[in-house]
């Protein structure tokens, strides 16, 4: 809780109003990551403007709700020690008060007005695409595994599922630091860096739901139905996610990963993979991680 | 009335064995059962937690594959696999005897039965022998239920895995085995038992409250379960309906859920939700009654605000119905209906705020004696509100956007069920079991209880914020070793919180092999409500002179 107060980013001082009228001025920019971290007590850092909104809002909230607590917890406290038996051993008979019982409930009324304009903001914010998409990916469930689908002139599709340990070596995935248990996939979604996606989600069996946490996007695949929604990645990296929708026995085996790189990068790709996508992902890695190490060595 | 006075014979006095409790319409002995039964249901339903929290101890797959191959005879790869569906089975398993088997029967059934009639100035309930039936529906239902998890569902798999939501078509195609069925006719079967209980709440509330008991002179707690059984009786016969589509889905050839036949699976969360949602209130409205009364009589005052308190339950109670869809923000509903559901459910901040600075100002000016309920009571509130304030936050379809779905759900629906409803439950036990039994239990044990559980529960369910907001996802047998840790401080508080119902047995057990006389009324001028004036425990039939109120 400490911790979530200590990283927000809005000053004690700023005003409800000015604060609700621009959603983003306060929003910081934090040290990149693209998995959960030990003992985390926040948002994964955000990789896209709707996930640093969604975590402004979410810090927004705690300038509300920790004085609450803390009100009620006060409250209780000089209760338990100022009208303890011993120290007031006669009650008072009083057990009506309209002005206070009108304020408790106009007082929270105010509260709930401060939270739901900026929470309508967001809302509306992560419906209305700032742009037009440039890419267009179709994500498809499956027990337990995702399809992916690029809609591009020359349509790509392949299988993501989880890496499997005896995979790794063959994959060159031994890195267990940047290919984490249970959230390493197979295949990688491969998407450009500042570049408006969109993406359609469905089902083929049961309900799945398609998250991105980093990325503030989380959308069920439904059997039958196709859902959208769209990020735009800043940050080249590689972001986990996982199912989270129940979806039966191996739910927990059912990651999303996704690979942010330049543009260049992503038209090599995506022209080798149509081919041969395992010699695509290996030249994609080796000139992503080699632009890693050389970054490394540059500290 | 007749019929039932006529059936306990004229005398008025109680059959003798087991056919006193099989045959009961007697209100206090049927809240006894319903207790009773309550109390195993939680002990299962914990047990089953504490699995999970094992299990959960650890990244990696530890205890499952073991006990699938305990359990159902698997080995190899097979007991693991079988392990990974047990674990859903567990989690499942443990929502709904938590639910329907243990707060439920405990609130409603126990103690509201129990404590309406003689708190009206009532002899009975209005239907002795709908009671009776309305508790021997919940065995066969449980039965069914502990039966499920050892039939077949999916390939390979035992039990219910698809949480208690029931969602197809992880419940229909998903899992074509006869696990699902069974479960289906248990919930049926405990739905018909608490429609029926709602029934004679109902009834008995608007018709048998002694003369000059106006309702607005109705104690606090009555009001609750009123309004409770106004939920149950409008949201119980939608799920019903609900999850007979499923189960024609199932059996029948029937494609109401089924996409490939024109049915829709989001219509069965709206079905389910529409009962969803309420059912949560019907969990901790009853205890919002016991609180009122344990606060006011620990305090020696009245209740502050009594009609504000009564009318903020009717609110809760009325837009409870009309929020449901904020359990399915990422399920692809439009914006518009988003908007409408975010600014309904924080509109039920407003009443629940009032509930509690009412408690507060109950407290206020009082002369307050921290005896073992209103320890329980105390920490209701401090609790409900953390539980309530992240209620608000998750209210925001945005916000949710990033948290669905994940631990801070769990922690929040914890927050206000399990250290809420059900620290009201232990409030109301060392409340009334003084009353009930006519023994004193050991207030050393009992505060001893209250602290283990209070250190326990919150070191599981505070954690959790934590990995929800990392995003850990809910109902996952194994995570991403980053989780490791908080997970690690989480199953230590399960462990804990264990220990405290083992307190909790042995308080139990000490207090009837002690018999400490309570007396009458063992809390004083605070305790001012009609089973105070009773005998304790009060005789097997009250109020034959009705009592007037003033």
């Amino acid at each position: 809780m400490r911790n979530f107060l200590a990283n927000a980013k809005v000053p004690a001082s700023a005003k409800f109003l000015s604060a609700c009228a621009a959603i983003t001025f306060f929003a910081g920019t934090s040290a990149h990551a693209d998995q959960p971290k030990d003992w985390e007590t926040t948002f994964q850092a955000p990789a896209t403007d709707m996930m640093r909104q969604i975590e402004w809002f979410g810090n927004y909230t705690m300038w509300f709700i920790v004085p609450i607590t803390i009100l009620v917890l006060l409250l209780l406290a000089y209760c338990i020690v100022r009208f303890r038996a011993s120290a007031n051993p006669v009650p008072s008979k009083t057990s009506h008060n309209t002005l206070i019982e009108v304020i408790w409930t106009v007082g929270p009324v105010v509260i709930l007005l401060c939270l739901a304009i900026p929470s309508f903001q967001l809302l509306t914010a992560q419906y209305t695409p700032p742009e037009e998409a440039k890419l267009t990916v179709k994500a498809t469930g499956n027990q337990w595994n995702w399809d992916y689908e690029y809609q591009t002139d020359n349509t790509l599709s392949f299988n993501s599922a989880i890496l499997q340990d005896t995979d790794r070596a063959a994959a060159g995935k031994e890195d267990r630091k940047a290919y984490p248990r249970l959230l390493a996939v197979d295949n990688e979604l491969v998407v450009p860096v500042n570049t408006m996606t969109r993406v359609l989600v469905t089902a083929t069996d049961v309900i799945h739901s398609f998250a991105m946490p980093s990325f503030g996007i989380k959308i069920d695949a439904v059997p039958g139905r196709t859902n959208e929604t769209w990020f735009k990645a800043e940050k080249e990296g590689l972001y986990y996610g996982q199912c989270s929708q129940l979806c039966g026995k191996d739910h927990a085996f059912m990651p999303i990963a996704i690979r942010v790189v330049s543009d260049a990068q992503f038209k090599t790709w995506l022209a080798a993979a149509k081919t041969d996508l395992p010699g695509a992902n290996k030249t994609l890695m080796a000139e992503v991680d080699g632009q890693n190490k050389v970054a490394a060595a540059g500290n | 009335m007749a019929d039932a006075a006529a059936h306990d014979g004229h005398d008025h006095k109680p059959y003798h064995g087991w056919v006193r409790w099989v045959y009961s319409t007697n209100h206090k002995d049927i809240g006894t059962l319903y207790l009773i039964f309550a109390i195993m249901a939680g002990i299962i339903g914990g047990a089953l937690s504490v699995a999970i929290r094992m299990e959960l101890q650890e990244p990696g797959i530890q205890i499952f594959s073991g006990l699938a191959q305990m359990v159902y005879g698997m080995n190899g790869d097979a007991a693991i696999d079988g392990g990974k569906s047990m674990y859903n089975a567990f989690a499942t398993a443990h929502a709904l005897i938590m639910i329907f088997f243990m707060v439920m029967p405990a609130l409603i059934g126990g103690f509201a039965n129990w404590m309406v009639p003689i708190m009206i100035g009532a002899p009975d309930m209005a239907f002795p022998r709908m009671n009776n039936i309305s508790f021997w529906l919940l065995p066969p239902a449980f039965i069914l239920l502990l039966t499920s998890m050892f039939m077949p569902s999916a390939p390979g798999a035992f039990g219910v895995g698809g949480g208690w939501t029931l969602y197809p078509p992880l419940s229909t195609s998903g899992q074509p085995g006869p696990a699902m069925d069974l479960a289906i006719l248990s919930i049926h079967i405990a739905g018909a038992s608490s429609i029926l209980g709602a029934i004679n709440f109902i009834t008995t509330i608007f018709n048998m409250r002694a003369p000059g008991m106006t309702l607005h002179k109705m104690p606090l707690f009555a009001w609750s379960v009123l309004v409770t059984a106004f939920l149950l009786l409008l949201s119980l016969p939608v799920l019903a309906g609900g999850i007979t589509m499923l189960l024609t889905d199932r059996n029948f050839g029937t494609t109401f859920f089924a996409p490939d036949g024109g049915g829709d699976p989001i219509l069965f969360q709206h079905l389910f939700w529409f009962f969803g949602h309420p059912e949560v209130y019907i969990l901790i409205l009853p205890g919002f009654g016991i609180i009122s009364h344990v606060i006011s009589t620990f305090s020696k005052k009245p209740v502050f605000g009594y009609l504000g308190m009564a009318y903020a339950m009717v609110a809760i109670g009325a837009v409870g119905f009309i929020v449901w869809a904020h359990h399915m923000y990422t399920t692809g509903l439009s914006l518009d209906t988003q908007r409408y559901f975010v600014f309904a459910t924080m509109v039920i901040a407003v009443p629940t705020g009032v509930k509690i600075f009412s408690w507060i100002a109950t407290m206020w000016g009082g002369s307050i004696s921290f005896k073992t309920p209103m320890l329980w009571a105390l920490g209701f509130i401090f609790l409900f509100t953390i539980g309530g304030v992240t209620g608000v936050q998750l209210a925001n379809a945005g916000l949710d956007r990033s948290l669905h779905d994940t631990y801070f759900v769990i922690a929040h629906f914890h927050y206000v069920l399990s250290l809420g409803a059900v620290f009201a439950i232990f409030a109301g036990w060392y409340y009334w079991f003084p009353k009930m039994t006519g023994y004193m239990y050991s207030p050393v044990i009992a505060n001893t209880h209250f602290w283990v559980t209070f250190v326990g529960v919150n070191l599981i369910f505070f954690p959790q914020h934590f990995l929800g907001l990392a995003g850990m996802p809910r109902r996952t047998i194994d995570y991403p070793d980053a989780f490791a840790g908080w997970n690690y401080v989480s199953s230590v508080g399960s462990y804990i919180s264990a220990v405290g119902v083992l307190i909790f047995l042995y308080c139990v057990f000490e207090a009837f092999q002690k018999k400490r006389v309570a007396g009458a009324n063992p809390w004083g001028e605070g305790a001012t409500t009609l089973e105070w004036q009773l005998p304790s425990p009060p005789p097997f039939h009250q109020w034959e002179q009705l009592p007037k109120i003033k």
